[in-house]
């Protein structure tokens, strides 16, 4: 008799596990959009979350309105893709994988402090004009704003896939990540190619960044999104945007899960570990993830 | 360094006295404050508020009966380490009064050295709760309210909402917790006041940092709880809100704890907040006479120490004001006793073992309804305060209830024995009431 | 996969600098204990001494091995978490309770480890958080590991060994320049034995290794073990010396970066990078606090200076990638190479 019920319930965990691995997914397509080309794994995309939101926020409460503080936000995040660019990657554009790595946190600090310089350390309320009131669906309660991030997260990964198949642009794009030396050989240029990535996962970490932060509130914690971004990342395969969102709803569909049936016999709270450990088994039978490019050994 | 030490003190007192370093007799004030990083609001509200108060003892009265305050800060960030290193740096300075760091980790890491140094650590609010016993930690003052007081305060809150002790019989109650030793404090607690007012509990954690909770407030949903009682910190409480409205569960019925009760765990959330009612020892807003002083005689004079005059007033702000109060009155006591003068770290301990402010001498120090009274004696350090309850309507904090006393007898012995742990442990002696007024005036 | 393929394992030149460090070492001993205040010592030096363990330990593992960890305070956490618990259960001695965290955290190393024989560069160092998440969720949840203290932070015990108390500043500091030294000499040992030989060729060409004859799935179990055997023991001296108290939460996400920024800054695959990193690491925040809340205290918001410092360090950290790739150790090693020029000609 308890069946039904039971069984509702445990659907809905399910649906509200992959809605809030869209939202997971939307953090991890940043770092895809960078490693795709760069190779790096940018530590630095929570802060450019962190910055974007705070940006965009702090523009709005000085009566600048939405569009405009949009716009305003987009040439800010595209001049910081491009001076990033300028300094930090291109003086160390040919060293190892890690030492960029160690860079992108290093830059982490730097964005966080200024972000904080620039605009305070108050905490901010974001509100989109999107309710988050739940309205029901075959019994399963699911929010306006559920909606809205997954339409989000659907149409970013679309464009997205379809400009590094079809524009020339994009095309560039996968050159340079296949092979950077053949990619200058043939005359493309690099610093501008990268510089326009890093200008577009500024871009991705202002939806990210407006979406977590309509839920979260503005304010430093923003940053710590991408912890949980990482397993997605794994899982997907670093340099796969499809694989970002398929592994984005895996992750939060198994993580929901595991914490509502596994979580009581540990005593709960299961969820901070326990997408880095299907990320992890998963891996063990395929090494790239689910997505990733088999060829991972360019260091 | 030497030389830099004895600068900070004197170049901080010049600038805000504006004139030539005192020379007369002053009392330092070491602060561990942390304004930015995760926890910049709860700091910069709270330690704000503490300067604020010391700097208007200083401007309206000329100090406390002519001592002067001072203070230097050293930012912490809320880590432990951080906390470590300015204490071993203000330590030495002269005339240190008390240690007031606001984190329970940083408190922790200190209780060795204030011990030997005999300097007075205060953790108002929160703390190692087994502190409150006197008898084995003569040094530390979990003033106002422990973390035990708190969640019987919640229940005794819930109890009276409805109708009386029996009123919770067969009702249901989740608290959810923040995945951390202080979120966990609290679960044998509510498991015993379940017991004695038979009401069922069931506890859910939340992984730090808390900006994920679907899959516990579904939880939640399926429990369909009377009330929960949220026990955050910093992200995790506007999350809960957010995550609660999203899966229809009321504000009305959320409750929360102290470290959930401010305009920054709120404000976030924006309308999923609206009937939120917290606990909190302090009322906020600024109708009283001490923050009205502060008001016109530090603020308007640009001497204030928040850097948005919105801010006045707010929960943090005032916490930092009743945390001055009671440090300030703890020095004011200890000199009816030691002479108008620098005091040393233990007398001022002295101090802190008789900070006893009826209702009628806190209306006295302009704070009538800021905050009740506080009763600390030589083994109960936090001096039984009451707490009050305030819903938020979407602008500001409305108090809606009394001021209530937690069951202070029930928790004790649960205190005495983890204090008495913790004695033997150490190889500590239990002081008998003899020991306090053995002072070292060093 | 080579981190660092023109790092070259340290030659081993004896007479000058054998008799450098030996002066040093003397200074350490007999000098330090006795001009240092106790804020030098538990402030600075303390600290140090914990992270240039716990960076050193990384480096076996990074370094000269290849393998790159983010994991490195969740070993700090095990090493004093179980020397805490051996001393209260089993009320062994406190070298022996070193000696037992050690294995411990060796034991949890293996078996993080186990992902590194089948992944490579950023999917190892993801999987590597799984450690840093999952050791603090369990040290955090049970709280049998702190003794079911309310509070779930506890009190280091008393420094004793034999019948010495070493409670005292100086004492914790010796205790800890102990531990220190004797390990590095190990270290020092390790490295130019078979066994580093090994974790090298594993580094530099996993292959190759493989084709020579090199065991690639021992060696990168073996240095995940000592790796974190190392780092659990300044674990203790973090919980033991300097804090002396025992919690979860400092073993956080930052410990981990802040652990790998001292290898980077200081030298991957040397031993004196750890070192050099952690006197960087932990003494530059300071200064920087220092002068800067010398130059402008009381002119702007305390909170804003530390920004400022924040992006201070996160540019020095750039710039030493950039400027630097072998970190402080070259910069050292050109340094004393200059001067030994200059001693020759004079």
């Amino acid at each position: 008799m308890m069946d039904s019920p039971e069984l509702l319930f445990a659907v809905e965990v399910a649906v509200g596990g992959l809605l809030s691995g869209v939202m997971y997914a939307l953090v991890a397509i940043g770092f895809v959009l960078i490693y795709k080309t760069s190779g790096v794994l940018n530590f630095a995309q929570g802060a450019m979350v962190l910055f974007a939101a705070l940006t965009f926020v702090s523009l709005v409460e000085r009566q600048v309105p939405f569009w405009a503080a949009i716009a305003v936000t987009l040439v800010i995040m595209a001049g910081l893709g491009f001076a990033i660019e300028r300094t930090v990657l291109r003086p160390l554009s040919n060293r190892s994988p890690m030492t960029l790595f160690m860079a992108t946190l290093g830059l982490s600090y730097v964005i966080e402090g200024a972000a904080q310089l620039i605009w305070g350390t108050q905490v901010h309320r974001l509100d989109l004009g999107v309710s988050n009131a739940p309205f029901e669906v075959g019994g399963i309660f699911i929010s306006t704003f559920d909606l809205v991030a997954a339409a989000i997260a659907a149409a970013m990964v679309s464009v997205l896939t379809l400009f590094f198949r079809y524009t020339r642009t994009g095309l560039s794009f996968r050159a340079v990540a296949d092979d950077t030396f053949a990619a200058i050989a043939v005359g493309l240029r690099l610093g501008r190619i990268q510089g326009t990535v890093w200008t577009a996962a500024g871009v991705v970490a202002l939806v990210a960044g407006l979406l977590w932060g309509a839920r979260l509130g503005v304010q430093f914690s923003l940053s710590l999104v991408v912890l949980k971004a990482l397993p997605v990342l794994v899982l997907g395969g670093f340099d796969s945007i499809v694989g970002a969102i398929v592994a984005g709803l895996v992750i939060g569909a198994t993580e929901k899960l595991a914490e509502v049936y596994l979580g009581p016999f540990v005593g709960g709270g299961i969820e901070s570990w326990f997408a880095y450990a299907v990320a992890l088994v998963v891996l063990l039978v395929r090494p790239s993830g689910l997505f990733g490019k088999k060829l991972v050994e360019r260091y | 360094m030497a030389f830099f030490k004895r600068m900070v003190p004197a170049l901080l007192a010049a600038a805000l006295l504006g004139g030539a370093p005192a020379l007369a007799d002053e009392q330092y004030f070491p602060l561990q404050s942390f304004r930015v990083g995760p926890y910049a609001a709860p700091g910069s509200g709270f330690f704000g508020g503490f300067i604020d108060y010391m700097n208007l003892i200083n401007v309206r009265d000329g100090g406390v009966n002519g001592v002067k305050l001072t203070w230097s800060e050293g930012e912490t960030e809320y880590e432990v380490e951080k906390g470590v290193e300015v204490y071993q740096r203000l330590k030495s300075n002269p005339g240190v009064a008390a240690w007031n760091p606001l984190s329970v980790g940083i408190a922790y890491a200190m209780i060795d050295g204030i011990t030997k140094d005999k300097t007075s650590l205060v953790t108002i609010d929160h703390g190692r709760t087994d502190t409150t016993d006197g008898r084995v930690f003569p040094y530390v003052f979990p003033l106002l309210m422990n973390p035990y007081s708190e969640s019987s305060g919640i229940i005794n809150y819930l109890a009276a909402k409805e109708g009386g002790p029996d009123g919770l019989k067969g009702k249901k109650i989740v608290v959810l917790y923040h995945g951390s030793p202080y979120g966990k404090e609290t679960i044998p607690i509510y498991d015993l006041l379940a017991r004695k007012f038979g009401f069922k509990v069931v506890q859910i954690e939340v992984p730090h940092p808390g900006n994920e909770q679907q899959a516990q407030w579904l939880q939640i949903r399926r429990e369909r709880p009377d009330y929960v009682v949220l026990r955050g910190w910093g992200v995790m409480n506007p999350v809960a809100l957010t995550t609660a409205q999203r899966n229809g569960f009321p504000a009305t019925k959320i409750i929360g704890n102290v470290w959930s009760n401010s305009e920054e765990d709120v404000l976030p959330a924006g309308e999923a907040a609206i009937g939120y009612t917290a606990l909190t020892t302090q009322a906020s807003g600024h109708d009283y006479p001490v923050l009205k002083d502060i008001t016109e005689q530090l603020y308007d004079k640009g001497l204030g120490n928040l850097s948005d005059r919105g801010r006045i007033g707010t929960v943090y702000h005032n916490l930092g004001i009743v945390n001055g109060i009671l440090n300030v009155e703890a020095v004011r006591i200890a000199q009816e006793k030691f002479g108008h003068r620098t005091l040393s770290g233990d007398e001022i301990r002295w101090g802190f073992e008789h900070l006893q402010l009826s209702p009628e001498r806190v209306k006295q120090l302009g704070a009538e309804n800021l905050f009740h009274s506080i009763n600390v004696t030589w083994d109960n350090h936090e001096g039984q305060g009451y707490v009050t309850f305030q819903q938020w309507d979407g602008k500001k904090w409305k108090v809606v209830s009394d001021w209530i006393a937690p069951d202070w007898a029930l928790l004790r012995p649960i205190i005495e024995k983890s204090a008495e742990a913790y004695a033997r442990e150490k190889g500590i002696k239990i002081r008998t009431e003899a020991d306090v007024d053995t002072v070292s005036a060093k | 996969m080579s981190l660092s393929a023109d790092v070259p394992v340290a030659p081993p030149r004896v007479n000058l600098r054998a008799l450098g460090l030996l002066a040093l070492l003397a200074v350490a001993v007999l000098v330090v204990p006795v001009i240092a205040s106790p804020y030098v010592i538990e402030a600075i030096l303390l600290p140090f001494l914990a992270l240039s363990l716990a960076g050193l330990g990384l480096n076996l593992l990074t370094g000269y091995g290849g393998q790159v960890s983010l994991g490195s305070a969740a070993f700090m956490a095990v090493g004093a978490f179980a020397a805490y618990n051996f001393q209260l259960r089993l009320g062994v001695s406190l070298p022996l309770a070193i000696v037992l965290a050690a294995a411990t955290a060796a034991a949890i190393g293996v078996v993080f480890g186990l992902p590194s024989l089948r992944l490579r560069g950023f999917y190892l160092a993801v999987s590597t958080l799984a450690a840093q998440f999952f050791v603090q969720w369990a040290l955090t949840k049970f709280s049998w590991f702190s003794n079911d203290s309310a509070s779930g932070v506890v009190a280091a015990p008393r420094l004793t060994v034999a019948s010495l108390d070493l409670d005292a500043p100086q004492g914790r500091y010796l205790f800890a320049l102990t531990l220190v030294v004797g390990i590095t000499f190990l270290v020092h040992r390790i490295v130019g034995s078979r066994a580093g030989v090994n974790l090298i060729a594993v580094r530099d060409d996993e292959t190759a290794a493989k084709v020579i004859g090199v065991p690639v799935l021992r060696t990168k179990l073996v240095a995940f073990a000592i790796s974190s055997a190392i780092i659990g023991v300044a674990g203790v001296i973090w919980a033991y010396a300097y804090l002396r108290t025992v919690e979860p939460a400092g073993f956080n996400l930052d410990r981990s970066f802040q652990v790998l920024f001292i290898i980077i800054i200081g030298g991957l695959a040397t031993i004196r990078g750890a070192f050099l990193g952690a006197a960087l690491i932990v003494v530059f925040p300071l200064l920087l606090a220092r002068t800067s809340s010398f130059a402008f205290e009381g002119l702007v918001d305390a909170g804003v200076l530390k920004l400022v410092e924040r992006v201070v360090l996160g540019l020095v950290i750039i710039l030493f990638l950039i400027a630097e790739p072998n970190g402080l150790s070259a910069i050292l090693g050109r340094a004393t190479a200059r001067l030994r020029a200059v001693l020759r000609r004079g």
